[in-house]
Order: C-alpha cells, then sequence, then structure tokens
C-alpha cells in the first residue's frame, strides 16, 4: 500500500460480445481499478461476472473479430489497448504473464515441459541451448518440482495436475514479470494442492517483488493474500475495499451473501447453509437499474428506476443504494 | 529410396513418446491382429520391390520363352515359369516381382509429394485463418470438384506418357484431402488452451503454428498417406492401363501388364491373375494398416 504510480491502470474497461444474427452481450461495462508495484488485487465474483474477460482483455488475449474493447489499461503508461501487436508481443511474458485455469489443457500434450519452459526463456532473455535448459531447470526448482532436470524432458500427462500448475506458474515467472495474472489458477487443482499452489504464489509474488491480480471465486483465497479486493457483478465492480475492511465490513448486499455463504467450520451441526438466492442467469441489465435487483434482499424502489452510481468513500467504492449497515448480519 | 521412406513413416509411429494418446494408440495397434496383417503385407511387398534382383530368376525384359510363344499358345504356370509366359514369352513371376518397384516408386513419390503440398495449403490456411483461408479453401474446393480420376487422366496426358507425369497426376488430385484435413485440424487446435498459453507469454506466430498447432495437428494426416499410398498404387496403375504411364514397353508395370494381356484373356488367362492380384495385395496391406491407425489414433472410429 505505498502511494507509488500505479503499474497497472485500468480505466472504463468495457468489453462487448457481437456476434451476427444475435444480440451483443456487454460481458464488461466500465471496470476501473488500479494495481500498484507489488501490490496483491483480487477481482472476486461468480461465473458470468466478467472478471475472466476483464483479465483476458488486459494481457489482449481476446479474438479480435467479434470483440469491441474499450477505455484504457495502461501498464507502465502505455495503453496496452492500443499498442501495436509488436510491443505487445514482447510486453507479454517478460513484464506480464498469466497463469490460467486449467492446467490439464494449458500446456502442450506433445512437447515436452522442458522446450515450454525454455522457449519464454529464449524469446526474452536470448537464453539458448544448454543454459536456457539450465535456468529453465532452476525454476522448475524454485516452483517445487522435484528432480527438475529430469522433469524438463517429460511430457504434460506424465506430471499430476499441480506438478502441471508448478510448470505454468515457473512458464509465466521465467522472466521475472512486473506483473503477475492468476486467472482462477487453483480451480481445477484438489483442495490441498490449492493450498499448496496458493502458498507458492504468495512466496513467488513476495520474492520477485511481482504485483498480483489474482482472479477467483474462492474468499477464502482472497482472505490470505490480496491488499485489495474488487467484487464484479455481471460486469461491473459493485464494491472495492481493502481485504480487511471489506471482510469486516461489507456493505453491497453481494458482498454480504458471497461472505455469508462460505460454510462455516464452527456453526453448529446440521446449521443451514446460506446461499445468495436466484441465478446469476437472473440479470436486470445495468442501463436499467443494479442488475444485482431480482436477487437482493435490501431492494428498494429505486434499484429498478435506473442504474446506481459507484461511489467512493473513506478508501471504498460500492455501487449500492441501500448498502448493509453495519450492525446488519453478515450471513444474507 | 523408396523403401526408407517406408521406413521414416512407420519409425515415426514408433519413436514419437509425444502424448499419452499416441502410446496407447501403439499399444493398441501392436496388438491388433489387422494392422500385423497389413503391416506384413507391406513388408512383404517392399522387400519384393527392394531385392527385385534377387528373387526374379530373368531381368523383366528376357524373353526365355521366344520361339515357344504363338498367339494361341502361352503357357501357364509350370515348375520353371511359375506364373507362366506372358505373350512375348518373358517370364511372368520375375516381371510381377519387378512391377513392384514401379508400384512402390510411384505410391510412395506421388503420395510424398500430394501430402506436402496439401500440407502447405494447408498450413497456410490453418495458421492464418481469415482471407487466407478463403481464398485457400476455394482453390481446393475447385480441385475437388473434378473427379479424381478424370483429373489425374487430364494432367498425365497433358504431361505426356511417362511415370513421372503418373506421380504428378495423383500427387495434385490428392493434394485437396491433405489441405482440408490439416486446415481442420489447425483451426481446432488454434483455440486451445495451450495456445492461449503460449501466447500469454509472448510466444511469437511462427513457432507457435509449426512448434505447437502442427505437432498437435499431423496424426490424421499421417492416417490418411498411408491410406493414400493405397489409392495411388490402384491409381497408378489405372492410369497405366489407360496407357498414360512409362512409354518404354519393357518396362514391367502392373497397370500395363493388364491392359497388354486384354487380347490374351481367353488364352492365358493367368496373365490378368497375377498382376491384378499383386495389385490387390499391395493396397490392401495400406489400407488395413491405414485404417486400424485411424481407429488407434482416434478410437471415436472404433466399430
Amino acid at each position: 500500500m505505498t502511494s507509488t504510480e500505479p503499474l497497472l491502470d485500468v480505466r472504463d474497461l468495457s468489453v462487448t460480445f457481437t456476434r451476427k444474427g444475435g444480440p451483443t452481450v456487454r460481458a464488461v461495462d466500465g471496470v476501473s481499478f488500479t494495481v500498484r508495484p507489488g501490490e496483491t488485487v483480487s477481482l472476486v465474483g461468480e461465473s458470468g461476472s466478467g472478471k475472466s474477460v476483464t483479465s483476458l482483455a488486459v494481457m489482449g488475449l481476446l479474438p479480435r473479430r467479434g470483440v469491441q474493447v474499450g477505455g484504457q489499461v495502461l501498464f507502465d503508461g502505455d495503453d496496452l489497448l492500443t499498442l501495436p501487436r509488436d510491443r505487445l508481443r514482447d510486453i507479454r511474458g517478460r513484464d506480464i504473464a498469466m497463469v490460467f485455469q486449467d492446467p490439464m489443457s494449458s500446456l502442450n500434450p506433445v512437447v515436452p515441459i522442458g522446450v515450454q519452459v525454455t522457449e519464454v526463456l529464449e524469446r526474452h532473455q536470448d537464453l539458448h541451448g544448454e543454459k536456457a535448459r539450465a535456468a529453465a531447470a532452476d525454476l522448475l526448482a524454485r516452483v517445487g518440482i522435484p528432480d527438475p532436470t529430469r522433469r524438463l524432458k517429460e511430457y504434460p500427462h506424465q506430471l499430476s495436475g499441480g506438478m502441471r500448475q508448478r510448470a505454468l506458474i515457473a512458464m509465466a515467472l521465467a522472466c521475472q514479470p512486473r506483473l503477475l495474472i492468476a486467472d482462477e489458477p487453483t480451480t481445477a487443482l484438489d483442495v490441498t494442492i490449492q493450498a499448496q499452489i496458493i502458498e507458492l504464489l504468495k512466496e513467488l509474488v513476495q520474492d520477485t517483488g511481482a504485483a498480483l491480480v489474482l482472479i477467483t471465486h474462492d474468499l477464502g483465497i482472497v482472505a490470505g493474500l490480496c491488499d485489495t479486493v474488487h467484487v464484479m457483478y455481471s460486469g461491473r465492480v459493485v464494491e472495492s475495499a481493502g481485504r480487511r475492511e471489506l471482510f469486516a465490513r461489507p456493505r453491497h448486499p453481494y458482498t454480504g451473501g458471497l461472505l455469508g455463504s462460505v460454510p462455516r467450520l464452527d456453526a453448529p451441526r446440521g446449521a443451514p447453509l446460506h446461499p445468495i438466492p436466484g441465478s446469476p442467469t437472473d440479470v436486470l441489465r445495468w442501463d436499467r437499474g443494479c442488475a444485482f435487483a431480482p436477487r437482493c434482499q435490501n431492494r428498494v424502489d429505486a434499484c429498478t428506476e435506473g442504474p446506481p452510481p459507484l461511489e467512493s468513500y473513506a478508501g471504498r467504492s460500492l455501487r449500492c443504494l441501500n448498502p448493509l449497515t453495519e450492525s446488519e448480519e453478515v450471513s444474507a | 529410396m523408396s523403401l526408407s521412406e517406408i521406413e521414416a513413416t512407420e519409425s515415426e509411429q514408433v519413436e514419437q513418446p509425444a502424448g499419452n494418446l499416441r502410446k496407447e494408440a501403439w499399444k493398441r495397434l501392436r496388438r491388433d491382429p489387422v494392422a500385423l496383417v497389413g503391416f506384413g503385407l507391406i513388408a512383404f511387398f517392399v522387400l519384393v520391390a527392394v531385392f527385385a534382383p534377387l528373387i526374379a530368376p530373368y531381368a523383366p525384359d528376357a524373353q526365355p520363352g521366344r520361339g515357344i510363344i504363338t498367339p494361341t499358345n502361352i503357357p501357364g504356370p509350370s515348375a520353371e515359369h511359375w506364373f507362366g509366359l506372358d505373350a512375348s514369352g518373358r517370364d511372368e513371376f520375375s516381371r510381377v516381382v519387378y512391377g513392384a518397384r514401379q508400384s512402390l516408386l510411384v505410391g510412395v513419390v506421388a503420395t510424398l509429394v500430394g501430402m506436402a503440398g496439401g500440407l502447405l495449403l494447408g498450413v497456410l490456411a490453418g495458421a492464418f485463418g481469415g482471407k487466407v483461408d478463403a481464398v485457400v479453401m476455394r482453390i481446393v474446393d475447385v480441385m475437388l470438384s473434378i473427379p479424381g480420376l478424370l483429373m489425374a487422366i487430364a494432367i498425365a496426358a497433358l504431361l505426356g506418357a511417362s511415370l513421372w507425369s503418373v506421380m504428378i497426376a495423383i500427387a495434385i488430385i490428392n493434394i485437396p484431402v491433405f489441405a482440408r484435413l490439416l486446415r481442420g485440424q489447425m483451426l481446432s487446435q488454434r483455440g486451445s488452451d495451450y495456445v492461449l498459453a503460449a501466447v500469454s507469454v509472448g510466444v511469437r506466430r511462427r513457432p507457435i503454428v509449426f512448434g505447437h498447432i502442427l505437432p498437435n495437428s499431423i496424426s490424421p494426416v499421417i492416417v490418411q498417406a498411408t491410406l493414400t499410398l493405397a489409392t495411388a498404387i490402384i491409381e497408378a496403375a489405372g492410369l497405366s492401363f489407360l496407357g498414360l504411364g512409362s512409354a518404354d514397353p519393357r518396362v514391367p508395370e502392373w497397370g500395363r501388364m493388364l491392359a497388354d494381356t486384354q487380347r490374351y484373356l481367353a488364352s492365358a488367362p493367368h496373365l490378368a491373375f497375377f498382376p491384378g492380384i499383386a495389385i490387390v495385395i499391395a493396397a490392401l496391406g495400406f489400407t488395413m494398416l491405414g485404417e486400424r491407425l485411424r481407429e488407434a489414433i482416434d478410437p471415436k472410429y472404433r466399430r
């Protein structure tokens, strides 16, 4: 939480998917957030909230056809959205890298691990041959893969899911990027492995001083890792706050619902779970009112009369006309 | 040259430890009796072609039966001439044995050239997509709209009767199949997660196409090549039968032997039988192996 210039400054990002003969879908709608050097920021939301699309848009990885991206993505002062593709390719992997959700499909099945890791080093650091292999082995060792020299020659199917995610993290961190975007890095893994991978990410981010944008729906991960949290719903940020404030005093009913829906170990046996009623498909379009209104228990008439503005106060941003008061129970 | 090329195709299957699927496929293939029979037939065919001078008792243009032969007396199989004599008094067995060389050469060269052309077009279309893809695929559509054999005859006739024109003609009619196959495979791989992951670390287009997408798209092409070898051998025999093959009558070629025997079909049916069975055996071997290879690589095809 330093006061330095932001490393990544996303301003009013919007992503619209258009299809011939179909309706246009606005997946991300006016999202703004900043990431300072070394900071860990989380985008939280359920499926369809636009968090993954946001990360792909920042990386410039969305297909060009049928997709309109608006706003600005300033990285170190350059707008990644208007940067020539060559410059963008130079930045990817060297300054910004990404870890994907599914380690099973994110490694090329017919190319040995070593080749996939050295490829990044050859591309950005001009390391070749024996030097590149040695560096790759070091990287694998650093992400906790035992016997790295042997592993380099192996194919993805010879590695377990956790090992593959470690290899992918090694690829992403090969050139010590200043920003790492992790898109649900643990969703496809066993619970025990999840904790290890998160621990590893935490360590590596601390060691290298890289900033981290963590995209997840798992508030447990957020609690242990992030400085700032942005809660997204249906393509917009509905609440942003520091981790402590957000967990202690959620103001948006959706945030409250997310926190309340986490099963508690200290609850009595047989105590009911607290789901958020409805499903993410029950949305109102943002231009008609609050998208969460159909599922919201704090709804007032004004909620469906127009889009609620994002208001900032005391280090927190909130998009809600009738927020939870501090005394209200967290369980929705 | 032809032998080593056949072997290269085979050993590629053995030595690629690439991916669980390929290893599994190889395991399945090794236990498949039909594939083994196919492989055996191919091996037999290749060995006969390579060692023809050692196997054949006579040179292909020698006429040991000269003087015995009359248009009405063409002796059939005997202890001395296993497949009998042909209308010019040449040893039919020696000619069938030497004929294997022509068939193998034409089959392998035509398939390799056709595959190379198809791969080139397929990579272009699959790597760039969009307008390049549209243009390449329209060219391929035009090629496919002309019946294969008709086009082969036209090309061979245009180039003049020779072994080379047969090879080129067969190669050209096989280009579209390979181009379409590879393009489809590559387009389906382009959107995969590992490509996205490679792009996300800044890997350039060329290594992504050749290092990532192509190796994942090549398996069905290998299968298709095996099957194309079978059809190429039949097509080569067909073109020779029609008189578009080598202009030199001394060169033994199965299709041409069939054509030459037409006039003597009543008095010497064995002259049609032996080259015919040779064509069937050679084509059958590649078909059996190719079909089973396809099933081993892609279990979807299994019956």
